[in-house]
């Protein structure tokens, strides 16, 4: 091919600057036509981040308590007296992936703070007999006092949840004083601890638990579970869940209810996200608006230049070369608003997830997914003014005299 | 001698029955330096568009170092023109916001000049033009003479085959064409390959080829005595 007619390549390099000097020479137009996409890109990347920061908040929350925490409940009503299998318990810890196993049982009996109250009011109070790893398994804490000790003492003990020592009128239990006492059926006990809230569990923070040979030996319980909690991997849980009605039930699976104490805690999220489709509706229809403003600008700028556009064709710019220039100037605004915008955004819900005491978290793929937005709507925003570019007569510049 | 352009009998029609150039025809060969002269209206802008292949004339042939302009694509087209002409354009047309140095850059852009050595050429053309010392002045902080110089190192800084000038003085005053002419003169006398559109009788008898266009047709084509 003869050298002189070769057409010109341009390095990506001059491209780009190319498509900016429209941008560093009218700075204001460029900022303001910006503005458009920048509004959008910064709703878009609120509405993405903050429920993301709400939802790790849920998450650590979940991650603190335990989603890993199955809870096994007699599937009938709990005043009909169904007590799971005895060996229950036993065959539950045999299942590989559980790590630890628990249960409670209720003993159907009423607590009163003394002889002087309604023996028929319970204050809404379950008697709990409870096996001694119960702590662990829940991993909860002791509020105040310690918990059952197997070595019973003169008199048996008892451990209230957090809503049972308050209903009983017992703050804490004092260290260097003898420990309250309260009436369980026809006998005597002493108040040795008090446990901390169990968000997880929540029917524990209103028993009265006492030991499980205790419970045997003076309230006449019969040694079966009514519920049995048990933690697994976490990566085993829902194989875990599928095997326990038939282990813990053999005889009768269908009468066992399995359940994710944690699942309750991500039914709060559902009404979030609902929330959050308004708002990218929104953020999409901003970005819409701003799309038109760089396309408008853009129309305006080709309009403005048509004798720049004449003297770089009359400099040997090709058709093409004239249309990739106002198409980078495009994507360059766009990409511009997209920049303010994903910056805006960020600060957005950095403020507020730090106001609300969340932990700010910014997706990068809401990120990433707002810039490819951006980038798209310069490209298409740019498609119709390049084209009217490249299509003006290469006179121009000898014609605007 | 070379022959760089050669216009064979181009007309251009323009809709509405306006004939601009009527069967034209005009030769220019290195090293020559041509006026172009003529009323208002009578064709000159539209013949040096045609020899600058901006535009492509109605029925005729316009041949550019060899090439027949009618058979190139617009890629190739605008590669040749970037490659053999220069232009320069009564109202400079300097892009705002570039310095002197980048807008006499934009020259060697679309040649296919490597970024690298842009600068040096463009900084080389300046001080051919006299205004080494206003490198990285802002149009807007030119004179007209000083914008048009600028103007002119961007159309001499690839050493184009053939510099076109419309009018390159229209917007200058007496004493800053004066200086604009001279350095046409200067260029001229290193050898370049000037065709230049003047509407000053005064300026037209300076050169040594004069052609007078008139109502789209050459009426006349003199090669005289340089009167300097
Ligand atoms: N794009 C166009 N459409 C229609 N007519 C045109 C067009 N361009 C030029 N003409 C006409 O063609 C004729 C020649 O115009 P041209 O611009 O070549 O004149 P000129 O000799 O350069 O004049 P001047 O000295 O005023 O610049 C004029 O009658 C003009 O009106
Ligand atoms: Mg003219």
């Amino acid at each position: 091919m003869n050298d002189d007619v070769k057409p010109v390549r341009l390095a990506l390099p001059d491209v780009l600057s190319l498509g900016t000097i429209g941008l560093r020479t009218r700075r204001m137009r460029a900022v303001l036509s910006a503005l458009g996409i920048a509004v959008g890109i910064a709703t878009m990347v609120a509405v993405t981040a903050i429920p993301e920061s709400n939802e790790r908040a849920l998450m650590n929350e979940l991650a603190a308590l335990g989603p890993n925490l199955l809870q096994v409940n007699a599937a009938d009503n709990p005043e009909q007296d169904f007590g799971l299998p005895a060996e229950s318990v036993d065959m539950v810890s045999r299942i590989g992936p559980v790590t630890s196993v628990t249960a409670v049982a209720n003993t159907h009996t009423v607590v009163r703070r003394s002889d002087l109250t309604d023996p028929r009011d319970g204050s809404g109070l379950a008697v709990l007999a409870s096996r001694p790893d119960l702590l662990e398994t829940l991993e909860s804490t002791m509020y105040s006092g310690h918990f059952l000790d197997r070595a019973g003492g003169a008199v048996p003990t008892v451990v209230l949840g957090s809503v049972a020592a308050s209903r009983l009128g017992i703050p804490s239990v004092p260290s260097d004083a003898p420990p309250p006492q309260i009436l369980i059926g026809k006998s005597w006990f002493a108040v040795v601890g008090i446990l901390a809230t169990t968000p997880l569990s929540p029917e524990i923070d209103r028993s009265v638990l006492v030991g499980w040979e205790a419970a045997q030996t003076s309230l006449g319980f019969d040694g079966r579970p009514t519920v049995i909690y048990l933690r697994a991997r976490e990566s085993a849980i829902e194989s875990v869940r599928a095997v326990l009605p038939a282990t813990v039930h053999p005889q009768e699976p269908s009468r066992v209810r399995v359940t994710l104490p944690s699942d309750a805690l991500f039914a709060k999220r559902a009404t979030e996200q609902t929330f959050s489709v308004l708002f990218v509706g929104l953020a999409m229809v901003a970005l819409l608006v701003g799309g038109i403003g760089v396309a408008n600008t853009m129309v305006i700028s080709v309009l403005e230049r048509r004798s720049e556009i004449g003297l770089r064709r009359a400099l040997g710019a090709n058709r093409g070369q004239i249309r990739i220039q106002f198409l980078t100037e495009s994507v360059a605004l766009s990409a511009l608003g997209g920049g303010a915008g994903t910056a805006i955004g960020v600060a957005g819900t950095a403020v507020y997830a730090i106001a609300n005491d969340l932990p700010v978290v910014v997706p990068a793929l809401a990120v990433a997914g707002s810039l490819g937005g951006a980038l798209v709507v310069g490209v298409i925003a740019g498609v119709y003014p390049s084209i009217r570019a490249a299509r003006l007569q290469p006179t121009v510049a000898l014609a605007s005299a | 001698m070379t022959r760089v352009l050669s216009v064979r009998d181009a007309s251009k029609h323009y809709p509405g029955g306006v004939t601009a150039l009527d069967r034209v025809s005009l030769d220019i060969d290195a090293g020559e330096l041509v006026a172009i002269v003529g009323p208002s209206g009578s064709g000159k802008s539209t013949l040096l568009s045609i020899m600058g292949t901006l535009d492509r004339p109605t029925s005729g042939t316009v041949e550019l170092a060899g090439h027949d302009v009618a058979a190139l694509s617009d890629r190739r087209l605008s590669a040749l023109r970037g490659r053999w002409l220069g232009f320069v354009f009564q109202q400079f047309h300097l892009t705002d916001g570039l310095s002197a140095v980048e807008n006499v850059s934009t020259g060697l852009l679309y040649a296919g000049v490597p970024r690298r050595e842009r600068r040096a050429k463009a900084v080389a053309a300046l001080e051919r033009v006299g205004l080494g010392h206003r490198i990285t002045h802002l149009p807007h902080q030119l004179s007209g003479g000083e914008k048009q110089r600028v103007a002119i190192a961007r159309a001499i800084v690839n050493e184009p085959a053939l510099l076109l000038a419309d009018e390159p003085t229209g917007a200058l005053d007496t004493a800053n064409g004066r200086a604009v002419l001279d350095l046409f003169h200067r260029l001229h006398a290193e050898g370049s390959t000037i065709a230049l559109i003047t509407h000053d009788r005064d300026i037209a008898a300076q050169l040594p080829r004069k052609v007078e266009v008139r109502d789209g047709k050459i009426v006349s084509d003199r090669t005289g005595v340089q009167v300097r």
